[in-house]
C-alpha cells in the first residue's frame, strides 16, 4: 500500500458553513507530511473525518486501506492522534492519562514510555488541571508517541512547548522519519518546523486545497526577488508577463519575478549591463502568506 | 470592586433566558397555588378539612413542612414549601456558573488581567442572582395583594423567597472558593442543600409526633424560613436570622478569595500515581474513576436519607395512637397502618423524582465529556462509541438504583418493615430509567439541547407537587413516568406499567445511542 491516507473531493457542511469544499489529501506511507492553512481553514475538520469522528457530506476517504466511519475502531488500534486542543481529565494525573490511553489503543511501549516521559521533561504524576497547556501538550505527544502504530495524526503539536522542548519534538520526529515505517501528519503552523521535518506539503484554505508537492515544488511556484545595479537603462523590463512590483531609481531597480519569467528578466538585465545583483530566493513565510492573505489580494 | 457594573451586565446578558424563566416560574407558583385553592374549596369548610388533614399527613409535612392553620394564605404557603428549594438551587447554580465555571474554562483570567477589582467578579455573581431573587419576591408580594391576600403575610411570604435565593447564593459563592471545579463546587453547595431540606424534613415529622428531634428544624436554612409562618404568626426572627447567614457566607466566600490564586483552589491538588493501576484499560474503569464519588455521594446521602425516613415514621405511627382528637382524621384516611404507608409511598415518591437528578446527570456526563474534547481522545483510540457510552450509562442506570436500595434499605431497618419499604423505593426505578434514557436520546439526537434533560425533571417534580392540587387533566400528570409508579407500600403491586416504563426507557435510550453512533463527535 502506497497511501497512507487517500482523500478526495471531501465536503463538509455546518449548516449554512462550508467547512471542507472538495478537500483532497494524499499522504504516503512512511512520509512525514505537513497539513498548512490559516486558522479555520478546515484542518481539524479534515482531521475529524478522517478519524471518523465525523462523517463527510461528500468524497471519500480512506485510511490506511480502510473506510475511516465504518472501520473507525480497527483502524484506530493502528494509529495515534494528538488533538490540537488538548484537555484532560483533572482527577487522573498524566502518567494515568498516558497508560490508559496507549491501553485502549492496545498497548504501551514501557520503556520508550518513560524514555520520552524524560525527554520531555514531564511530572507524571500532576494531575489534569495542574498542568500548563505545554505540559499538556506533552502529556498528549507522550500517549500518541509511545504507541506502536504506524499512522501519527497530530494536529499543532507543538503549541505552548517552549523552544527546548520544539526541539525535543522535532528529534522524536527524525528518528521516527529514520525507522521509515511510520508515517505522520502534521497539522502545524510553525514554518521552520515544516521546513525541518516535512518531505511533501498541503497547504489548504476556505476548506480546499491550494498547493500540494515537495517544498522545492512549491518554491519553484513562487516569485524570486531581484535587486540590481545597471550600468545603462533597462528596456521592455515592466513589459514581461511574470515580473511584478517594478520600481527603477539611479540606475537601480527592484522588482520579484516568476519562477518561469527569470530567465528573460535575467537577459533583460544582462542587456542593460549588470553592475552588482541581489537575488533572493523565495522564502517559505512569503510562501505561506502569499496562500493565506489570497483572499484579500482578489479583493483588491 | 472596580467593573463590578460591567460584569454585572454580563452575567445578566448571559442568562437572559433562563434567569427570567426561573424568576417567572417560581415566582408565579403562589398565585397559582392561590387559584388553585380557590376552585377546589367550595366552602370554609371544606377548606379547613383539608388543612387538618394534611397537617397529619406526615408526608405531606415531609415534603412541604409544617402546616398551623387554615387560611387560605397559610395553605398556599405549606403547599409551596418545597419552592425555596428550588429556589435555592436556581441561586446557588447561577453564582457557581459566573465564578467558578468561569475560573475553570479560563475566562476569569481574562477578565481579571482587565480593569477589574479582585472581587468584582464575585460581587456581579452574588449581585445579579440576588437582584433576581428580589424580583421574584416581590413579584409574590404584588401578585399575593392582587388576589386580596392580607399584605403583612404577603411581605412574609415574599421575603420567604427572597431569602431562600440569597443564603443559596451565599453557599454558592463559598462552594465555588472550596472546590477547583464547577463540578465540584455544584456537588458541595448542592450537598448542602440537600441536608438543609432533610433535616428540615427529619425536624418537621418529629414536631408531629414525639417531637424529640425537633432541633433538627433549627439546624437549617430551610427550616427558620418556614418558621416564619407567614399569613399566620408572620414571625421575623427566624427570616432575620437567614439574612444574616447570608451576608456572612457572602463575605466568607469573598474573604476566601483572598486565600487562593486565580484557577487554584482552598482543596489544591496532590500529586498522584505516575503510572496507571492495571485495572485503568477500559471504557468502565475510566467511567468508574470519573463517576465514583457521584455514585459514592449520591448512595451515601441517600442512605442518610432513609435513616431519617426511617427513624421519624415512629413520630407518625406514635401520633396516630396518641390523638384521640384526630381519631376521625385518622379513620378516614384508613387507620395507623394505612397513615404509615402513605407516608413511606410519599417518601419513596420523593426520593424518586430526587434520584432522577442523579440520573440526568450521570447522563449527560457524556455531553460533558464530548465538550470538554475528553471523549475526542477516548474516541480516537480503538474504543467504539457502544463501549465509551456504555461506561457511562452503567452508571446513570445502576447509579440511581444503589441509591434508592440505600435509602429503602436503611428506611426499612430502621422502621423494621425492610421489604415493603425497599420495595416502595424500588419501584421508582423504571420511571428515574425513563428520564435517563430521555437525556441518552437528548445527547445522541440533539446535543445542543441535551440540558433540556432537566426540564424534564423539573417537569415531573411540578406534576408531583402542583398536579394533584390544581386538578390538572390526566393527560398533563400521565406524562410524568411517576405517575404510573405503583402506590407502595399499601398499594397494589402491578407490574404492567414498570415493564412498559422498562420498555419506554429502552427504546428512548436505544434509539439515542444509534442517534450518536451516526452523528458528528464534537457536535
Amino acid at each position: 500500500m502506497s497511501e497512507a491516507i487517500d482523500a478526495e473531493g471531501l465536503i463538509k457542511r455546518f449548516g449554512a458553513v462550508t467547512a471542507l469544499d472538495g478537500l483532497d489529501l494524499r499522504v504516503r506511507t512512511g512520509e512525514v507530511h505537513g497539513f498548512l492553512g490559516p486558522n479555520g481553514a478546515g484542518k481539524t475538520t479534515t482531521i475529524r473525518v478522517l478519524l471518523g469522528l465525523m462523517r463527510a457530506d461528500g468524497g471519500s476517504a480512506r485510511l490506511l486501506g480502510g473506510d475511516p466511519w465504518a472501520d473507525a475502531t480497527a483502524l484506530h488500534r493502528r494509529l495515534a492522534y494528538v488533538p490540537g486542543d488538548v484537555t484532560f481529565w483533572p482527577n487522573l494525573t498524566g502518567g494515568e492519562v498516558i497508560d490508559l490511553l496507549g491501553r485502549l489503543r492496545g498497548g504501551v511501549d514501557r520503556t520508550r514510555r518513560d524514555s520520552l516521559i524524560e525527554r520531555f521533561e514531564l511530572d507524571p504524576r500532576k494531575k489534569g488541571r495542574a498542568y500548563s497547556k505545554g505540559n499538556r501538550q506533552k502529556v498528549a505527544l507522550v500517549a500518541a508517541l509511545a504507541s506502536d502504530v504506524e499512522l501519527l495524526i497530530l494536529d499543532e503539536p507543538t503549541s505552548g512547548l517552549d523552544p527546548l522542548m520544539e526541539e525535543a519534538f522535532r528529534e522524536v520526529i527524525l528518528e521516527e522519519k529514520r525507522r521509515g515505517d511510520r508515517t505522520v501528519l502534521l497539522s502545524s503552523h510553525i514554518l521552520s518546523e515544516v521546513e525541518a521535518l516535512c518531505d511533501r506539503l498541503t497547504i489548504i484554505r476556505a476548506g480546499r486545497v491550494v498547493e500540494t508537492g515537495t517544498l522545492d515544488d512549491l518554491r519553484h511556484l513562487t516569485r524570486t526577488t531581484i535587486r540590481a545595479e545597471l550600468t545603462g537603462p533597462v528596456n521592455g523590463l515592466g513589459d514581461l508577463a511574470g515580473v511584478h512590483d517594478l520600481t527603477t531609481e539611479d540606475g537601480r531597480v527592484a522588482f520579484d519575478v516568476d519562477a518561469d519569467a527569470l530567465e528573460p528578466a535575467l537577459k533583460a538585465l544582462v542587456a542593460a549591463g549588470v553592475r552588482s545583483l541581489v537575488s533572493q530566493p523565495p522564502s517559505l513565510e512569503e510562501l505561506f502568506l502569499r496562500h493565506y492573505t489570497r483572499d484579500e489580494e482578489t479583493a483588491r | 470592586m472596580t467593573g463590578t457594573l460591567s460584569l454585572l451586565r454580563l452575567v445578566l446578558r448571559r442568562d437572559r433566558v433562563a434567569m427570567p424563566l426561573w424568576v417567572l416560574g417560581l415566582g408565579l407558583l403562589p398565585y397559582v397555588y392561590v387559584t388553585g385553592f380557590d376552585t377546589l374549596f367550595a366552602t370554609a369548610q371544606e377548606r379547613m378539612d383539608y388543612a387538618r388533614i394534611s397537617s397529619a399527613n406526615a408526608g405531606f409535612v415531609a415534603l412541604y413542612g409544617p402546616l398551623h392553620g387554615d387560611s387560605i394564605g397559610e395553605l398556599t404557603v405549606w403547599r409551596g414549601g418545597f419552592v425555596p428549594v428550588m429556589i435555592g438551587l436556581a441561586a446557588l447554580l447561577t453564582v457557581i456558573r459566573h465564578t467558578r465555571a468561569d475560573e475553570e474554562a479560563g475566562r476569569t483570567e481574562l477578565i481579571r488581567a482587565g480593569v477589574v477589582g479582585r472581587f468584582a467578579q464575585l460581587a456581579a455573581a452574588v449581585l445579579g442572582t440576588a437582584a433576581a431573587c428580589l424580583v421574584m419576591g416581590v413579584l409574590v408580594v404584588v401578585t399575593l395583594l392582587g388576589k386580596g391576600l392580607p399584605a403583612g403575610g404577603s411581605v412574609a411570604l415574599g421575603a420567604v423567597f427572597t431569602l431562600s435565593g440569597w443564603v443559596f447564593a451565599g453557599v454558592g459563592a463559598v462552594a465555588a472558593q472550596v472546590s477547583e471545579t464547577a463540578r465540584g463546587a455544584r456537588t458541595i453547595a448542592v450537598l448542602v442543600l440537600g441536608a438543609a431540606y432533610v433535616l428540615r424534613m427529619g425536624g418537621d415529622i418529629s414536631a408531629l409526633g414525639d417531637e424529640r428531634m425537633e432541633w433538627l428544624s433549627w439546624s437549617s436554612p430551610v427550616g427558620w424560613l418556614h418558621r416564619v409562618f407567614p399569613f399566620g404568626t408572620d414571625t421575623w426572627g427566624p427570616a432575620l436570622l437567614t439574612l444574616v447567614v447570608s451576608v456572612a457566607t457572602v463575605g466568607a466566600a469573598a474573604y476566601l478569595s483572598t486565600r487562593r490564586d486565580v484557577g487554584g483552589a482552598l482543596v489544591a491538588g496532590r500529586l498522584g500515581p505516575a503510572t496507571a493501576a492495571a485495572g485503568l484499560s477500559s471504557p468502565v474503569a475510566l467511567a468508574w474513576r470519573l463517576h465514583r464519588g457521584l455514585l459514592l455521594g449520591w448512595t451515601g446521602g441517600f442512605a442518610a436519607l432513609g435513616l431519617i425516613f426511617g427513624g421519624v415514621a415512629g413520630s407518625v405511627a406514635e401520633l396516630t395512637a396518641d390523638s384521640a382528637n384526630m381519631s376521625d382524621v385518622f379513620s378516614r384516611l384508613g387507620g395507623a397502618d394505612a397513615v404509615i404507608d402513605n407516608y413511606f409511598a410519599t417518601t419513596a415518591a420523593i426520593c424518586g423524582v430526587i434520584v432522577s437528578c442523579y440520573a440526568v446527570q450521570a447522563a449527560l456526563r457524556m455531553r460533558d465529556e464530548e465538550q470538554t474534547g475528553h471523549a475526542e481522545a477516548v474516541l480516537s483510540t480503538a474504543v467504539d462509541r457502544y463501549a465509551w457510552a456504555t461506561g457511562h450509562l452503567l452508571f446513570a442506570l445502576l447509579g440511581p438504583a444503589a441509591a434508592l436500595l440505600a435509602e429503602g434499605l436503611t428506611a426499612g431497618l430502621v422502621h423494621g418493615a425492610p421489604g415493603s419499604v425497599l420495595s416502595a423505593s424500588i419501584a421508582q426505578l423504571p420511571a428515574v430509567w425513563v428520564l435517563a434514557g430521555l437525556t441518552v436520546l437528548l445527547v445522541g439526537a440533539v446535543p445542543r439541547l441535551a440540558q433540556a434533560a432537566w426540564a424534564a425533571v423539573a417537569a415531573c417534580l411540578l406534576v408531583m407537587l402542583v398536579g394533584p392540587l390544581l386538578e390538572v387533566d390526566q393527560r398533563v400528570l400521565d406524562i410524568s413516568p411517576f405517575t404510573h409508579v405503583p402506590h407502595l407500600p399499601g398499594g397494589e403491586l402491578t407490574t404492567v406499567p414498570l415493564m412498559v416504563l422498562i420498555l419506554i426507557a429502552a427504546g428512548l435510550g436505544g434509539a439515542g445511542l444509534i442517534a450518536l453512533r451516526r452523528r458528528d463527535l464534537p457536535a
